[in-house]
């Protein structure tokens, strides 16, 4: 029995497929989902999304959103998403690096700009931990 | 004679000029509908999605007290109509289209409908019939830009909380593929839930379990936050859906009117010859004449 798992965002579909168990980033904490789960409506974090079909193994990024769980289906909303290979580790240093810096000398950005920082720094952060966490030999 | 064939060249020459600017414009119009329909197909997923989420809210057995945007409201006495056209014209009957659909549906409503128009056309056609304007928007951002999109559903969400008015409807131009475009109405608020088969209103068929959520974090933060995002959400999607039956639209009338001023100028052309070659057999006609004349007068031949 497995269930089936589609991640969104606004410009495509991310994934797609059935899974084993799923993992979430929830805001109230990692939520595990199972084929038969009960109905259920939660705001996502900033974080990482398993999806678990046999033994393999699927990693994303998830940048905010929602997730609605039925019994036999996932279907996450995501402000942002990506799957793990699809993330430039040294692109994603750098971007980490240039925000930084910038944030340094905060008083000489305008609001959106801090913003804007702000956002690549987290984004950067959560590609980077799931990069390191589950990323084999690559890189 | 040469003065009416210089006439007549400048006829084919403005001609010319025409079929020149209706097929650069046909070919700006080919870009921008590629462009409009990719990001329409790019997002529809996710509007299909968070609808069906919507709706999903909406048919809980305590739907009517998860959100007031989900509430039917008995004794509807204000309808409000979203209608969305374009800034500019020259697209064939697209603009007209909208509004002949819009008057049909609302001029015998039961009830007062106020106009929100977004793009001037629809605009100019609705303040000319002495319809009331809520709000117009032109100059939008295209392609159609998320926020500025939010903002126009955001109006209506918040009119329709304080009850200015009861029911709001969304009429567009849908976008199905290049051959098809149809003119919808389509109720926005409050949301009614069509349960069974599907084609009765596509959009509103579900997933078939009647369970309730739990939520997380708490329920009302977790419905405040999505409901009144994603009614907005289908505000943009028609709006992208629009544009991209806009381009096509005149991108079709581009390509027709290209194809009549060519061949108007073919036929122009060809009576521009057939005049030439008759001033000069005149022509010819005269001088042999006047030769034979000659000829003819003359007595030491």
């Amino acid at each position: 029995m497995t269930i089936h798992c589609e991640i969104v965002t606004q410009e495509r579909i991310v994934f797609q497929g059935e899974a084993d168990l799923v993992t979430l980033p929830g805001e109230a904490g990692e939520i595990g989902i199972l084929p038969h789960h009960s109905p259920l409506l939660t705001v996502l974090k900033y974080g990482i999304i398993k999806v678990r079909l046999a033994e393999a193994e699927k990693v994303f990024t998830v940048f905010g959103g929602v997730a609605e769980i039925q019994p036999d289906q996932i279907t996450i909303l995501a402000d942002a998403a990506e799957s793990l290979n699809e993330i430039d580790a040294h692109e994603t240093e750098e971007a980490k690096h240039r925000a930084e810096r910038a944030l340094k000398k905060k008083d000489r950005l305008t609001e959106d700009v801090e913003m804007e920082m702000w956002e690549a720094l987290r984004r950067s952060n959560v590609r980077l931990e799931a990069v390191h966490r589950f990323r084999q030999s690559r890189d | 004679m040469a003065s009416s064939r210089n006439e007549m060249r400048f006829h084919i020459h403005s001609v010319g000029n025409i079929a020149q600017v209706t097929r650069a414009l046909e070919a700006v119009s080919t870009s921008k509908a590629r462009k409009a329909t990719k990001l329409l197909k790019a997002t529809r997923p996710y509007v299909e999605r968070a609808w069906k989420v919507v709706l999903h809210l909406a048919r809980q057995p305590d739907g009517a007290s998860v959100h007031p945007l989900l509430e039917a409201r008995r004794d509807p006495k204000q309808a409000l109509a979203i209608v969305i056209t374009s800034d500019r014209g020259l697209a064939g009957g697209y603009n007209m289209n909208v509004i002949r659909k819009v008057l049909k549906n609302f001029n015998d409503f039961p009830r007062p409908v106020s106009y929100v128009a977004v793009g001037k056309r629809g605009g100019e056609m609705l303040a000319h019939r002495e319809k009331d304007l809520l709000a117009e928007y032109s100059k939008l951002i295209a392609p159609a830009d998320l926020k500025q999109i939010s903002s126009i559903g955001n109006l209506a969400i918040e009119r329709f909380l304080d009850h200015s008015y009861d029911e709001v409807y969304l009429c567009y131009t849908e976008f199905i593929d290049r051959f098809v475009q149809r003119v919808v109405i389509r109720k926005l608020l409050p949301l009614e839930v069509v349960f069974g088969e599907k084609e009765i209103d596509s959009y509103n068929q579900t997933h078939p379990t009647r369970a309730i959520f739990a939520y997380e974090p708490e329920k009302n933060r977790v419905v405040d936050a999505i409901v009144p995002r994603y009614i907005s959400l289908q505000v943009y999607a028609a709006v992208l859906s629009a544009e991209a039956s806009e381009h096509t639209v005149r991108m079709l009338a581009m390509h027709s009117a290209t194809k009549n001023a060519k061949e108007l100028m073919n036929s122009l052309k060809m009576a521009y010859h057939k005049t030439r070659q008759k001033d000069i057999t005149n022509e010819i006609l005269d001088i042999s004449s006047g030769a034979e004349m000659l000829q003819e007068g003359n007595p030491n031949r």
